[in-house]
Order: structure tokens, then sequence, then C-alpha cells
């Protein structure tokens, strides 16, 4: 049963500036992913390349309510996440390109994004393998009296793992300071939803662990950024873990070659019109924040900001093949358990 | 063509969805592909006018080829994606398994390589026969048993030129061995060996195949090689190791613990008979000659008693440690001390392992080696020092030791004799002997006082060193015994 | 010196752990209120608390990855799964988290995690209870093995392996708790990386580990009384293995037999065995001898299982047949 909890308030319009901080965020996803798709097809970037085309509002509205010292993790779809927490274009660039200056040192590649400084964890390709690490994460915190929140991001088709299941019990059960924030897109891969799970409402499967939960309509960046921000703080001050629902939905296929045959393309096309981007922009026109010039002005600097990404990780450097041993084991003496 | 996955080689346009003269935006799909896969919708990424259509509907073509060429509605040309030298599918680029193989018609060629198999190889690379160089006379052209054997046999006849031992192919983390001096010839009958009985053979300069093999199954193991060393001797004399021997009569049970305490009459009197042989043959075969120097112990001795203060009873050092300790570490001056004459020729061992003569219970001596004592520290070689006399005494050594010793040691201080010249121990080339540390009126600086000295000895191999070397060999001995703290 | 068990030089060293340093904790199934299945952490909860010796629902992928994150935010977790059977279940997180975490990341997420598992035969618990799959594990890079064998290393091994910055994995012999022993008051940390010779001898080594310790000595000792002297090397860490310590002795000894209680095929004392070969080739008077559990799941039946497990006579067996 679902918590008394305050519903997030109505997507009421965001301050100008800030209004205009979240358009920049996804169109910087946006236009990050399709400068992917090029390289990607001229064999620059590649493995496996999954895009979050469409889902931007997701990432952008939860990281607004994360603080610099809460941890994330996500899963192979995260190069809006990474970038939307503060992972540089430049080192996620490189990184997609194999280079030593990827954030990952080139060892991971586009599934595997990890930035320490962001607390950023990955970047995880085991469907639900990222969710005890959350867990984990948040026990810590708990353990050592932070007050800090672990975003914890999966996709629809890791409810169907056990470890989904694990982890939200035990998160429940030890009352810890996860935000579990399920991008519901409808498909894992090529499977729809309806035929993976019994129950398809994902907000009731977390309230059976006593979590509260909350659907969203993850196309719009500002309703999902007032979920996320009511969320953490009731899991700031020791409400325990959260879960929220965001209904989402990918424009692309699951990954670079996938003939996406199990859609419709009218229910792709339908979707396309709730573009998160697009209806952001007309929500910020419609109460005069978006000035003259002002869109093509976010539109010219995040060209620039991809150019230079871009050129960024072309000229990067390839991991020194010397190195391949390095980092199995840690290298500098780790700190010390006390005395 | 674009890359549309990790795995996609070639696609084929199948249809054209603009044509010359069209005018396209960065993102319009432009054309659809099939792949082995699917059917994809490919998008183009720059801006302009379609001028020309390079590949028309219905080719294949590998992934990087130009589609299209695209002028930039302005004037300036625009870029096609680049065009990148397709991958060149995996077959092509194996390479070969071996060099170019001669006359190919009659052999059965596989991605490149012979046919043969792994077991032929290994002969063949034994023998030291080129498997490319042979004509096959199996089926289809196969290379058989007999005709890398026959090979073989050729070249035995025409010389003996050994495998190269640097083709050997290094492995990760391998101790390097030392290559062998000369490598022995394996029986091409098919019986076995342990490589280190064809290491020790080859070293003894023995004919593996005429060793008589104890081991599993019938192998042949060292312990076999070196009584064959041995048993040049008219009687060898036994080992008193645990593999098998089989020279002792009368032994009592099948495969009764050799010990000490067990031995009866029959072995004792087989062991003086073998002992008598050994002097003897070493007397006949060996012209001695016999060095001998007094040396002033007095700082060896001192150092000892202030080393043993510091150490349990347990661990405490004798002098004879300080003097094998010496012996092994002179070696380095004179190399002509250490090694084994085979047939007319020394060779000199790399390695110092020292036999040191020790007496039994049941009477007669035997010297067993300790091995590497040039590398052991003091306390490690009173450590083995003390276990090897124990062993030896209890019957419990091992046939290596006894097979292995380079130089001998002898010291009867114990039991006061002032010096000793002994007989070497062939195939040996030089015994040194030690005898008691007593006090001595000793003159030194112009002054008569009292010193700690013993007298050391040399028996050496006069085909192999003269009187000059043996001296220097003494001479350094002193000389390391004037600075035990180094020892 | 006193005389203790397997068992409680175990639970010292959790002990010692948990009050030397607050941000070691011992999580799994029925470690604090049932006090440990093998009690183990026998009166640990009542030490310590709940915070810190935690009680976790049958969720072995959900905890094992929990301690992974613990670790990762500073916490310095000692992860129980109570058989090595179980681990099964947590495998993705072992191999794919917390082996790869470092290395994936670039050098940015080390994983200071211990895990605790048992493991090994002898009980007739059955096919589902009885693996021996530390070998397994010793395939993967990133993750360290131990395996103590005697006292000392129950007791010495667990703080040197919190103190490693990278996960390791501790395999106690489930026939070992009850064994006693004289153990020094004053027994501390001990040294990991290092195989030991157990028993000096010069006419075959015998490389054994954990439960087959025991198994090894014994056949030192009835081939002592043959006049076969055995030298027995006790590997303690399994992964990275101390091959110069196994290596020298085999170049002494010239013959080696390998006690192993996993099955024999793809097993550790396959690894062993090849790499003798690799680096004393020329020093073998024999091939490599290798005493392993028969290639059946485990029977529940006592003399069946006897048969399967390497015993006593198998090693004897084995060196006999090298002609020792």
């Amino acid at each position: 049963m679902t918590e008394a909890a305050p519903a997030p308030a109505g997507a009421s319009s965001p301050e100008p500036a800030h209004g205009l901080y979240l358009l920049r965020e996804m169109v910087r996803i946006r236009r990050f992913e399709e400068r992917c798709v090029e390289l990607y097809s001229d064999m620059r970037i590649r493995g496996f390349l999954h895009l979050g085309i469409g889902e931007e509002a997701c990432a952008v509205g939860v990281m607004q309510a994360l603080n610099g010292d809460d941890a994330v993790v996500a899963t192979y779809r995260e190069h809006g996440h990474a970038l939307a927490r503060g992972v540089t274009m430049r080192s996620a660039m490189a990184e997609l390109e194999g280079k030593v200056e990827g954030c990952s040192r080139g060892r991971g590649g586009s599934m595997h994004l990890f930035d320490k400084a962001t607390r950023f964890f990955g970047g995880n390709a085991i469907v639900g393998g990222g969710l005890p690490l959350a867990v984990g994460l948040a026990l810590a915190d708990h353990m050592q009296g932070r007050s800090q929140v672990t975003a914890c991001f999966f996709g629809d088709g890791a409810v169907a793992e056990g470890e989904f299941h694990e982890s939200m019990n035990l998160a429940a059960l030890w009352h810890l300071p996860v935000l579990f924030c399920c991008e519901n897109n409808l498909y894992a891969m090529g499977t729809a939803l309806e035929s993976s799970e019994s129950e398809t409402d994902l907000s009731l499967k977390a309230a059976s662990y006593r979590m509260p939960a909350w659907e969203v309509d993850g196309m719009d960046v500002v309703a999902v950024e007032a979920a996320a921000v009511a969320a953490t703080e009731a899991v700031r001050v020791g409400g325990g873990p959260h879960f929220l629902e965001l209904r989402t939905y990918r424009f692309r296929a699951h990954s670079m070659y996938d003939p996406d045959r199990y859609r419709d393309k009218a229910e792709i096309e339908g979707w396309k019109h709730r573009d998160p981007i697009d209806h952001l922009v007309q929500q910020l026109a419609s109460v005069g924040s978006l000035g003259e010039g002002e869109l093509e002005q976010i539109e010219q600097d995040v060209d620039a900001e991809v150019d230079d990404a871009v050129a960024f990780a072309d000229a990067g450097t390839l991991e020194p093949i010397e190195d391949l041993e390095r980092f199995v084991v840690t290298e500098a003496p780790g700190p010390g358990t006390g005395s | 063509m674009p890359s549309l996955g990790a795995d996609m080689e070639v696609g084929k346009v199948a249809k054209w969805l603009v044509g010359p003269g069209d005018v396209v935006r960065r993102g319009d799909v432009v054309a659809v592909v099939e792949t082995e896969k699917s059917t994809i919708e490919v998008e183009i990424f720059e801006a302009g006018v379609i001028e020309e259509l390079l590949v028309p509907e219905g080719d294949e073509v590998p992934v990087g080829t130009t589609l299209a060429r695209v002028g930039a509605s302005g004037g300036t040309a625009a870029r096609a994606p680049a065009p990148e030298p397709a991958p060149e599918p995996a077959t092509k680029r194996r390479r070969s398994a071996v060099g170019a193989p001669a006359a190919a018609s009659t052999r059965m060629i596989r991605s490149g390589g012979l046919v043969v198999s792994p077991v032929l190889r290994h002969l063949a690379e034994r023998l030291g026969v080129d498997v490319h160089a042979l004509d096959g006379s199996g089926a289809g052209g196969m290379i058989t048993r007999a005709d890398v054997e026959s090979a073989g046999a050729r070249l035995r006849q025409v010389s003996h030129a050994p495998m190269n031992a640097g083709r050997r192919a290094p492995v990760l983390g391998a101790r390097p061995s030392p290559p062998p001096v000369r490598r022995a010839h394996p029986s091409l009958t098919g019986v076995r060996s342990s490589p280190l009985a064809r290491r020790v053979a080859d070293e003894l300069n023995i004919e593996i195949d005429d060793v008589q093999g104890t081991g599993p199954g019938g192998a042949i193991v060292v312990s076999d090689v070196r009584r064959a060393a041995q048993g040049k001797l008219p009687e060898a004399a036994p080992s008193l190791g645990q593999s098998g021997e089989e020279e002792v009569p009368k032994e009592p049970g099948p495969d009764a613990a050799i010990s000490g305490t067990v031995a009866g009459d029959a072995r004792q009197v087989a062991m003086r008979r073998a002992i008598g042989a050994l002097m003897a043959r070493s007397k006949r075969e060996i012209p001695h000659y016999y060095l001998s120097t007094d040396i002033d112990m007095s700082r060896a001795v001192a150092w000892l008693e202030q080393a043993n203060v510091e150490r349990p009873v347990t661990a405490r050092l004798v002098v004879p440690a300080l003097l094998i300790k010496a012996t092994a570490l002179a070696v380095a001056t004179v190399p002509e001390m250490n090694g084994f004459m085979t047939g007319d020729t020394f060779e000199p061992s790399a390695d110092v392992h020292v036999g040191v003569a020790v007496s039994l219970r049941t009477g007669g001596v035997i010297a067993p080696a300790i091995h590497h004592v040039d590398r052991l520290s003091v306390d490690e070689l009173m450590v083995a020092l003390r276990d090897l006399v124990n062993r030896a005494r209890g019957g419990m050594l091992r046939s290596s030791e006894m097979s292995d010793p380079t130089i001998t040691v002898t010291n009867l201080g114990d039991l006061g004799v002032d010096s000793v010249f002994g007989v070497i121990y062939p195939p040996q080339v030089a015994l040194v002997g030690f005898g008691r540390v007593a006090e001595r009126a000793w003159a030194a600086d112009g002054m008569v006082g009292v010193r700690s000295c013993a007298t050391a000895t040399l028996s050496a191999d006069h085909r192999v060193s003269d009187g000059h070397r043996g001296g220097r060999f003494l001479g350094t001995i002193d000389r390391l015994l004037q600075h035990p703290e180094e020892l | 010196m006193s005389t203790v068990t397997y068992r409680e030089a175990l639970r010292m060293a959790l002990d010692d752990a948990l009050r030397r340093d607050e941000r070691v904790f011992l999580m799994g199934e029925d470690v604090g209120r049932y006090g440990g299945c093998y009690a183990v952490s026998l009166g640990l909860l009542e030490e310590f608390g709940p915070e810190r010796v935690r009680d976790t629902p049958l969720s072995e992928s959900g905890f094992v990855g929990a301690g992974i994150g613990a670790a990762l935010g500073g916490m310095r977790p000692i992860v129980e799964i109570m058989t090595v059977n179980f681990s099964l279940l947590a495998l993705d997180q072992i191999v794919n988290n917390a082996a790869t975490l470092l290395y994936m990341s670039g050098g940015q997420f080390n994983v200071p995690l211990v895990i605790r598992m048992t493991t090994g035969a002898g009980r007739q618990l059955g096919a589902q209870h009885s693996h021996s799959l530390e070998g397994w594990y010793t395939h993967i890079p990133g993750i360290r093995i131990l395996a103590p064998a005697t006292l000392e290393d129950a007791r010495g091994m667990l703080w040197p392996a919190l103190c490693d910055p990278d996960p390791v994995l501790l395999f106690e012999h489930g026939a070992l708790y009850n064994e006693q022993g004289e153990l020094a008051d004053d027994a501390g940390s001990v040294d990991l990386d290092a195989a030991v010779v157990r028993r000096e001898g010069s006419d075959v080594t015998i490389v054994s580990y954990g439960g087959m310790l025991r198994v090894a000595l014994g056949a030192a000792d009835g081939l002592a009384e043959e006049g076969i002297s055995a030298e027995v090397v006790d590997l303690r860490s399994l992964r990275p293995l101390d091959t110069a310590t196994i290596v020298s002795s085999v170049v002494r000894t010239h013959r080696a037999v390998v006690v192993d209680e996993g099955w024999r095929t793809g097993s550790l004392s396959a690894e062993v065995s090849a790499r003798i070969v690799e680096q004393a080739f020329y020093d073998l008077d024999a091939p490599v001898a290798r005493v392993c559990t028969a290639e059946v799941p485990m029977p529940y039946a006592k003399h069946l299982e006897d048969e399967a497990t390497p015993q006593v006579r198998d090693v004897v067996s084995a060196v006999h047949m090298l002609g020792a």
C-alpha cells in the first residue's frame, strides 16, 4: 500500500533562468546523442551504443534534486545521466572513442562511463545489476550518519530481474536513503512491458515493498524535477527509500543495430509529438520566458560544445598497451583501516 | 555505407529515397539499406544537394563505401562520409602457420599449414627433422612416423647436430633453465625418459638409449642415469636413496626402507667392497697431486664465538660450516677444482655442490652433496649440514645427493687428525681436507705467538690442474677464512 | 598458548576487526540472531549490536551487491555467504561488479570488500551443499582468493584482507571448524601472499590447501614410515598463486602431487600443474600427479562421499606411482 506522501505539485512553470537552464541541459544531451549516431556510423564509436533520445527529461529533471555529494547509479543508456550529472562532454566523448582521456580511460566505452568527482557510479551493462550497488552506497551513508541520497536509474526491464526485488526489499527493510528512478519506456530491448510483467503497474510493485511510489510524466522535465525534489527531500530527512516511475519513451531503437521491428511506427510518432524539448520550449514561450533568439543561441552554444568535445576526442590518445594490466588491483596503497 | 552494428561488414542499398538534384537536410532519411539481420533506414548528416548516386539499388558494398556525392547548396563541396578501407575478411588475413611449403602438390595443406600430428611434430623436433622438407608417404601426402624416423636416422648418420636450443619458444614466466651442453638423442623406439633424466644424461655424456629404466612404466628416471654413470665402475657404489636400487643383495622385503639402523651385515660388506673399488679406481685412473697449507683460524674462531652468542643453541655454527663455505666460494677463483671428468674431458660445473665426507656409525665413509653451497648463507649451510649428516647416518639420503657433488670436503678435525690427504671421488677432480683447529706457535710480524690454526690440504687431478692452480685455490680458501663475516 | 578451534580462531579475527575499525561490519544470513550457521559469529551481535552485525534476507545477489556498494561508499564490509554453493546466486555481483569496477572505471573505484564463504565436503550434505568452487573463482582477475588451513591463518588472514583495497574472497573449510590446536595468545595478522612449506622433505612435493592440507600431511606421515620423505606445501593464497615457492620445492624434489578437493577438470590443480611444467620441466623426474574429487555430484551416503573425495591413501598411492 502506498504510504501517504505529498503528491508532487502540478507542473507549474519554472523561473525563467532555471527554465532556460533545463532547456539547455536537455538540448546538450540531445545533440550529443545525435552526434554519437554519426560517429558510430563512421566507426569512430564501436561496440554497443544505446541512446537516450526522447528520455532527456528524466535525467535532467532528477539531477536537479541531487547535491554534489549524492551518488548516482545508472544503466548502459547513461550518456544523458552522465552529462546532466556533470561529467564533461569532452571526457564522455573521449570515452566513447576509446581514448585514454575518457572518463574511464577508454576502458569502459559507451556502457561504462564512470566519474569519481561527480560520484557517478556507471554505466552498468547487467540489467538490474546496479540496484544492489545503490543499496550498498545508501547503506554506507546510513551507517556513517550522512544525509546523502543515492539515485538509482534503471529501466522497466530491470523490474523482471530478481535483483530488483532483492534490492527494493533490502532498501525498504533497512530504511535506506535510495531514490529508485525507473525510466519506464515500455520496452526492454525488444520486449514490451505487457509481455514480460504480469503486473505492469510498476508503482504498485514498489508499493508492495512498502515504499512510497509516484508515477511521473517523464516527458515533462518540470514535473520530473518537482517529483524528484519532493522525493529526495523525504528521503533525506529519513523517510526511507522512494520510488519514481518516470513514464517516458525512446525515439530511437534500443541500440544502433536494432531494426525496431517490435514497435509500431504510429506509436513512435505519437510519442514524438510529446518531445520533452519541444514541450519545454512551448511552455517557456507561452509564459514569455523564452526570449527572441535565445533558443538559437542555446543551439549554437551546444553545437560548439559538441564540436569541441568531438575534436578533443579525435585528438585524444590511446592508452599505452604496456598499461594493459594496470588497475586490475589498486596501485597506490589503499587507505588503511585505522591503526 | 554506415556501420550499423559491431559485426556489420557489408550492406545492400535496397532503395534510394532521393535522387540527383534533391535537396537534403541533416537527419533526412535518404536510403533503405539491407543487412544480414534486417532492413534499416539510413540518414544523412550533411545538408546540401544530391549530385550523384554512386551505388545503384541492389548492390552490396562494404561498410565505409561512399554511396552518394553531395554538393553544398552554395558551391563548396560537402564531404561525404569518408571512405574507410573495408575491413579484410578474416579468412584472407590468416597468416600461414609455417613457412612457404615446397612442392605443395602431394601435401595436404589446411589453412596454409601442414597436417602433421602433434606427436610427430614433437618427434621431428627431437630428431632435428624439418617436417616441411619431407615428402609425406601417407594418404594424401600426410607425413607419417616412418617418414620422420627415417629422416632422423639419415640425420644421425650425417652428424650429431643438436637441436637448436634457442628455438625453444619462451614461456611466460618460465624460469630460464641452463641450456644443456649437448642434447642426448632420445630413443627412436619410444622409450620414455623424464626431462630431468635427459638433462642429466646430457651433462654426464650418457647415451640415454642405453640406460635401463626403472621409473613408472619403465621410464628412465634420473637415478637410472646416475647409476649408469657410476655403473662404468666395476661395481657401482650403492646409493642410499629409496628409488628402488636393486644392487644390494639379500635385501629383506621388496620395498624395505633403507635405514642405517636396519642395515644387515650383508649390506655392510657390500658397501665396503664398493667403496674399496671406488678408491682403487680413483687411484688407478686419477693422477693425484697433493698440496697443503696452514691457515690462521684465529679470526674465524673469534667470529664464530661471537656469532654463536647471538644464536640459540639449536642454530649454533661450527667450524666445518665455515670451511665448507670457504671452499665453495674459492671455486670461483679456480674453477678447475669444481666439476666432472667425463672420459678425457673436464666439464666445469656452474653449480657448486659440495660433497661432505660423513663417517657412518657402521663404518665407512660417504660424501653426499649439499647443493649450491655458494648461494647459502652460513646459517642455511649449517641447517643443511646438520640435516645431511643426520640423514646420512640414518640412511635416508637421496640419490642425487650421492651423484651430484662437484667437489668434496673432508674434515677429520674431530678425530684429532692434523692433516688428511684424501682420495678424490671420481668423477670429481678435487678433494679438500681440513685437520683439526688447534693452538700452535705462529710467527707473524716478526713475533712468535700462539694462534688457532688448521691445516688445509688439497688432492687434485693433475690432468685438470697443476700445483700452481692448486696453490692458488688453497690460498683463496685461506684468504676467505680471514674474513669470516663475509662468508 | 591456548587450545582453540578453527571456528574460535575465526571468531577472534572477526571480533578483533569489529573492534579495531568502525567501518568494519558483518553482513549475511543468520550471522546475528542465529549466531552464524557454523557458530562462527556467535556472540558478536550481542557485543556489537545490529548495525554492525546485520542479518540479511535470503538475497545473495542483493546483499553481496550491497556489500560492494557499501565498500564503494567508504565502509569495510565483511559479507558472509553461507556456503560457496549459494555464492552462485551472487556470481553476477562478484564477477561483473566487484572484480571489474576498478578496471572498468579506469582506476577510479576500488572495492575494499571481504567475502567469507564455507566450502568443501565431508559432512554428508549432498550435492548442493558440498561444492569446492574456490578453484573456479581463481579464474577471475581482480579478486584475491585465500584459503586458511591452519589456526594461525584462520586467526590472522581477516585483518590484512580488510586492509586490502581490493576484493578478497576467504574460503573456510566446513570440516575444519571443529579442529582444535594450540594458538599463541598474541597471534595476529599473517602474510597473505606466500605459500608455506608445512613439512620439509626431499623425495616429492605435495601441494595442497585448505581442507586438503591435513590429507597431505597425513599422507606425508604415512610415506615417512616407508622411508619416503615428502615435502608439503600449503598454498594459502589461491589467487595470486605463490608459484616461486611451489617451483623451488619441485626443483629440489623433482616430483609433484597436487591435492585439490575440486573436480579435476579445469581445476586449480590443473593450473598448479601447468605452472610446474612451465617452470620446472627440466627438473621433473616424473609427470605431475593430481589427486582430486571424483567427477560426480557429491553423494550423500558416507562410503560414497569418502570414495569421491581425496583421502590419505589416494595421495600415498599417487606418490608411489611417481616412483618416489
